[in-house]
């Protein structure tokens, strides 16, 4: 079984969709398959007739197999039914295949019927009523009057009412606040001070500026770093930070640091 | 010689209608006339087309009455392209409709089972052309919903009534000693119990 469901996932196979329209399901398949073998239909070789169904089926995409695959089971567990031992005689044992021939029969009789509903369609067919329809009811008043503008506008109109598709951006990497305060300890081991431009460094993703930004709070949080804005708006300065002594001096009075440089705060 | 006006009032709501009408509703046509009267209209109207070699005649169907081109005068009137044939239905349709004609009221589940696939799809369509109609719910679980076939139906295949419908005996189905029919002529699953 692996082998047919593992084609069929690669797509429907052209051959079978012929098939399908000459069997409208595997009942009308396994009555083929009976006929062409000219097997007695309360006698069928069912460990036979299953392997033929199952290749028949196997270029057969997942899509119209669901109803075929289902046979396919039955057939396998009416199979395996036939190989238990059974003593000879033996009171109330029922053969397994009487229920598929049952169904079996039933099909080819709805089959037979819809065969005289075709035909009787047909010979309806030929005869014809006269050929009046009604009028289709919601057309407008005729003559139709519209000018290219109110053609326009009615354009527009729809137009207007398509929804523009909503897109998003998704980003590529998450905030890197790790990554940035070692960037940045990496800067103050080299520079005493430095400006906020140029910790961000050359164009700055949204990301980044959101990271650097993060990164500064928490140096500035654990006394690293100090940030001081010299007037409103400048770009404000970060410096290097002696840890042993915290010096809220250093806040300048401008100072619109994010936090205290106090380690105890 | 010419008709009498019952007979050509029949006439002309026939040739007006596009549809089988019924004799309670030719009646209508004339408030003094009984159903007998219209039956004889009809009649009358019958022998007029077919004595007098016309190319209508007045069909039986569905219930009602209708005037219809000769059989003999199809292919012409198809290769002319004056009028279109009625398509065709697929087989999955006609299997279905067969099931549903003759185990009426009957549930999805069980067209299935007899058919052997899903018949979603088919049940649409069927219902969205007239021939099947929903006729109620049945008992079981969930209370599904039960098809039967329409007027449209008996219209399509050209019968008076769903008495008309062959019995099921008639059909010559191979290894016929095992076809399961109830004494009604019904193709039944009764006889057999559910599997095991």
């Amino acid at each position: 079984m692996s082998t047919p469901a593992s084609t069929a996932a690669l797509g429907a196979d052209p051959g079978f969709v012929v098939r399908l329209d000459q069997f409208s399901g595997p009942l009308g398949l396994l009555l083929h398959l009976l006929r062409e073998e000219r097997i007695d239909i309360a006698d069928i070789p069912i460990a036979r007739i299953a392997d033929q169904f199952l290749h028949a089926i196997g270029g057969l995409g997942l899509n119209q197999a669901a109803d075929y695959l289902e046979m396919a089971g039955r057939l396998l567990r009416l199979k395996v039914q036939m190989l238990l031992p059974r003593r000879d005689g033996e009171e109330g044992w029922e053969d397994p295949r009487s229920e598929l021939v049952r169904r079996l029969l039933e099909y080819q009789l709805v089959k037979e019927v819809a065969s005289w509903f075709g035909s009787a369609a047909e010979r309806r067919a030929d005869q014809h009523p006269r050929g009046y329809l009604p009028p289709p009811p919601e057309l407008p008043p005729l003559p139709l009057t519209l000018d290219l503008v109110a053609l326009l506008k009615a354009v527009e109109t729809v137009i207007a009412g398509i929804p523009s598709p909503v897109l998003h951006s998704v980003v590529a990497r998450p905030l890197d606040t790790e990554g940035a305060i070692r960037r940045l300890e990496a800067m103050l081991a080299e520079r005493e001070e430095f400006s906020w431009i140029e910790a961000l460094g050359p164009r700055p993703s949204i990301v980044d500026v959101l990271s650097t930004l993060l990164a500064l709070l928490e140096l500035a949080r654990r006394g690293l770093v100090s940030l001081a804005q010299p007037e409103p708006f400048a770009s404000f300065v970060i410096r290097r930070e002696t840890l042993p002594e915290p010096i809220p001096a250093t806040l300048l009075p401008a100072a619109d640091a994010a936090e205290s440089t106090d380690p105890t705060s | 010689m010419p008709l009498n006006p019952l007979t050509q009032l029949v006439e002309a709501a026939l040739f007006a209608a596009n549809r089988p009408l019924t004799v309670e509703e030719l009646q209508t046509l004339d408030p003094d006339a009984a159903l007998a009267d219209v039956r004889t209209a009809l009649d009358e109207l019958r022998e007029h087309y077919d004595f007098d070699g016309h190319a209508v005649e007045v069909i039986e169907l569905a219930g009602g009455y209708q005037v219809l081109s000769r059989r003999m005068f199809a292919e012409a009137i198809e290769r002319a392209q004056i009028t279109m044939r009625i398509p065709r239905l697929t087989t999955a349709a006609l299997e279905t409709l067969a099931v549903i004609a003759y185990r009426q009221p009957v549930g999805r589940a069980e067209i299935e089972e007899i058919r052997g696939v899903s018949a979603g799809g088919v049940l649409r369509s069927l219902q969205e052309r007239g021939l099947i109609e929903v006729v109620g719910r049945s008992e079981a679980i969930g209370r599904p919903l039960l098809y039967g076939s329409t007027p449209l139906f008996l219209e399509l295949l050209g019968l008076r009534d769903l008495a008309e419908l062959p019995r099921t005996e008639e059909f010559n189905v191979a290894l016929q000693p095992h076809v399961m029919t109830t004494p009604d002529g019904e193709f039944s699953a009764a006889s057999v119990p559910a599997e095991s």
